[in-house]
């Protein structure tokens, strides 16, 4: 099963080496990681969305804790949480019929046109990691020049936070 | 006052009350090779020769006391070299520092001469690892180091250095605390879950405490003792926790695992409760986890890391603390429970015992006592008499590293060192180095073979220069054993490699770094050897080439994969 789990560690040099080597190490999932500063920079909060049993879970949560450098983990799946991820995708427009049409797939996505030429579109689009295969599914393949993908990040829902 | 990075490392290692530092000198670490040249009077080093031993040496001085030991190797090939000793430690959970030299910070990631990523290389055989990249950080980096290694689930922690830094100026001022927001280890179990276990514990018809390196490394072993003479329960120890609980106690069952006792492994199998304490139930302690599901029973897994549980087999209650203090609390809570008039369950486990009891008529360790040539147990069991029971052994890796664990018969903890997790042929000789270091005057014997010997053969020259009089019991039988044995069993006795050509004269080559070499050729004249090696050689490195029967196998034996009772007995089970 899909596990979204964020990590709040120390923002030190070789950390996020640390989890990843973590994971191949010991043979675990990643299907996407993000990692960034927060609003205290000597922290940084990493979302690591990964799959396994929930035995393999549980080890990767323990494992993760017994970093030096992790402060906290908390497997954002097991409560309600909101996930987003921001995809850019350039994409091919150069008819006119094209371009409406393109711009009304935007639309529907809640997508926003953020760059234009007079052959393409770049588009940008936030959403959970299945509206963002929704998008793409949606299109046809041979319009999709190039995406490029955050992978997402996951806050929990309500008053729950994560913090030291 | 200001003082470099240097001579900061050197009074960092006297603030931590270190006594030896165990190295090798080179470029990156000059400047504190130098300020070790003016501190010789605190801090004493001991050149070895190859980084690995270094290591390893520290290792067992960690091992053999209750201290963190600590070593220093230069940039890039002494680092590497060091690598194996840093990942055995790890294994094993072995609290060591280990400092080593880096190419001055702006020459870093320039290929420069002897660099490398040291951080990046020992990241995943490291406890915790530090680049310290300002002569301001240093002090308070070694003290984090010291902390970690030692606390929690200790393990070794290395500090790279680089030149510049080792050379720059601050003043100096060793911080009394450390505290870090993303490390604060448990000490004290959960009271809730203590409770639960208790109960489950005294209720138990068939109870089994299983327990491992932990309790070593948690000097824990009083407690042990004491759990299990109130409970009257049997008791088995991994390799890793020989020593843990008395071997000559009757509810002593041996070891357990690929090559434990018939009774261990059967009383793993079948019991009803199962005390796990400091232990992590690995696949040469349990076999197939699998099979080992097979039975029902409840676990309750005391251990001081919580990856450690319910990694291979998942338990009923798990405790996380220090196993010590966690066994303090229960002493006291069963004592008082006794005192009440609580009882355990004295008529199923008078059964369970005469259960076990027949399980040990099986006398599973036999072996031929009469044979003309000498056989390897035989050795052990004379080792064992000769230094009463009461020496420190360290081992390599192989048949002869069973048969210490099976025959020495452990009373005390710290007192067998051998490479448990990683299983690194090479150890025993500097292990014995760093446990003489750590205990002059004690009787330290190293057991080998002819295999692992040679893999670390050149810290005879170490011992000579420090008057280290290791006692080295060669049970050579020219093979690599242990494959020699998983070859006659699983791979149709198609020895592959595994049989050593040309061997050296072991006699004349300990006579040639200025020891003494002994040959022994008949049983008859093994125990004498031994009593000369601890009598009439006492101050001297002996180096005993032990002749031993070519074929003899260690048994019992789990095959790799197997189930932990599906054990081969002898040969007559081939």
């Amino acid at each position: 099963m899909k596990h979204i789990i964020s990590v709040l560690m120390e923002n030190e040099p070789g950390a996020l080496s640390r989890v990843v080597g973590l994971f191949s190490a010991r043979g675990y999932n990643i299907e996407s990681l993000t990692v960034a500063p927060t609003e205290d920079a000597s922290l940084s909060r990493m979302t690591v969305v990964t799959t396994g049993s929930d035995d393999v879970i549980e080890q990767i949560t323990k494992h993760l804790n017994r970093l030096i450098d992790v402060v906290k983990v908390y497997d954002l799946t097991d409560s309600n949480y909101i996930e987003r991820e921001l995809m850019m995708i350039k994409v091919r427009a150069a008819a006119g019929k094209d371009r409406e049409e393109m711009m009304r797939m935007a639309e529907i996505f809640r997508g926003r046109i953020i760059d234009v030429t007079d052959k393409t579109y770049t588009i940008e689009l936030t959403g959970d990691t299945a509206k963002l295969d929704g998008f793409i599914a949606a299109l046809d393949e041979a319009v999709i020049l190039e995406t490029v993908r955050t992978g997402s990040c996951g806050i929990a829902r309500g008053e729950r936070v994560l913090k030291i | 006052m200001e003082m470099t990075g240097a001579e900061i490392v050197v009074r960092c290692l006297e603030e931590e009350g270190v006594k030896h530092v165990f190295g090798y000198p080179g470029g990156a670490v000059l400047y504190i090779y130098d300020a070790l040249y003016a501190a010789q009077d605190k801090v004493q080093h001991i050149l070895v020769r190859h980084e690995q031993a270094a290591v390893h040496a520290a290792d067992a001085y960690s091992r053999s006391t209750e201290t963190v030991g600590v070593c220093l190797v230069t940039s890039g090939p002494g680092l590497t070299n060091a690598v194996t000793g840093i990942a055995t430690a790890y294994m094993d959970s072995i609290p060591m520092v280990i400092l080593s030299g880096q190419v001055p910070t702006h020459a870093i990631g320039q290929d420069a001469f002897q660099e490398c990523d040291a951080v990046g290389i020992t990241r995943p055989c490291v406890k915790h690892n530090f680049l310290v990249k300002n002569v301001k950080d240093l002090a308070l980096t070694i003290r984090k180091a010291f902390h970690i290694a030692r606390t929690g689930r200790p393990g070794p922690v290395l500090v790279d250095i680089p030149k510049d830094i080792s050379r720059d100026k601050c003043r100096f001022e060793y911080p009394k605390t450390v505290t870090m927001r993303s490390y604060n280890p448990v000490s004290k179990g959960h009271q809730g879950q203590i409770k639960k276990a208790l109960s489950l514990i005294l209720s138990a018809e068939r109870p089994m405490i299983y327990t491992g390196g932990g309790v070593i490394l948690a000097n824990a072993s009083k407690e042990l003792n004491r759990l299990v003479d109130l409970l009257g329960y049997p008791c088995t120890n991994t390799l890793m926790g020989l020593g843990g609980y008395k071997a000559s106690d009757p509810k002593f069952v041996g070891m357990l695992g690929m090559h434990g006792t018939y009774e261990a492994n059967m009383a793993m199998q079948h019991c009803d409760v199962l005390i796990a304490i400091g232990a992590r139930f690995d696949d040469r302690v349990i076999g197939n986890p699998k099979h080992f599901a097979q039975n029902p029973r409840r676990i309750v897994h005391i251990d001081v890391d919580p990856s450690s549980i319910s990694k291979r087999v998942r338990v009923d209650v798990p405790i996380v603390a220090d196993v010590r203090e966690c066994m303090q609390d229960m002493i006291e809570q069963l004592e008082a429970s006794f005192a009440a008039g609580e009882k355990t369950n004295t008529k199923a486990l008078q059964a369970w015992w005469q259960q076990i009891n027949e399980w040990r008529q099986k006398d599973c360790l036999k072996y031929d006592r009469k044979s003309e040539k000498i056989k390897p147990q035989f050795v052990i069991e004379k080792l064992w008499e000769v230094t009463r029971g009461d020496a420190i052994i360290t081992s390599d890796v192989g048949q002869h590293q069973m048969w210490a664990a099976q025959f020495y018969r452990f009373d005390k903890p710290r007192r067998w060192l051998n490479s448990g997790g990683l299983g690194t042929m090479g150890v025993g000789l500097p292990y014995a180095m760093g446990a003489l270091l750590a205990h002059p005057g004690a009787q330290v014997a190293c057991v080998t073979g002819e295999g692992s010997i040679q893999m670390c053969i050149q810290e005879l020259s170490t011992c000579k220069q420090y008057n280290l009089p290791v006692k080295i019991v060669n049970l050579n039988n020219r093979y690599l054993g242990m494959v020699r044995q998983w070859q006659e069993i699983e791979y149709q006795k198609r020895y592959s490699q595994s049989y050593m050509e040309a061997l050296p004269d072991f006699v004349a080559l300990a006579e040639a770094y200025g020891h003494v070499g002994i040959r022994v050729e008949r049983q008859s004249d093994v125990e004498g050897a031994l009593r000369d090696a601890f009598g009439k050689y006492k101050d001297r490195l002996v180096f005993l080439d032990i002749i031993t029967d070519q074929t003899e196998n260690v048994w019992p034996m789990v095959q790799g994969g197997k189930g932990l009772t599906e054990m081969i007995l002898g040969a007559e089970d081939l």
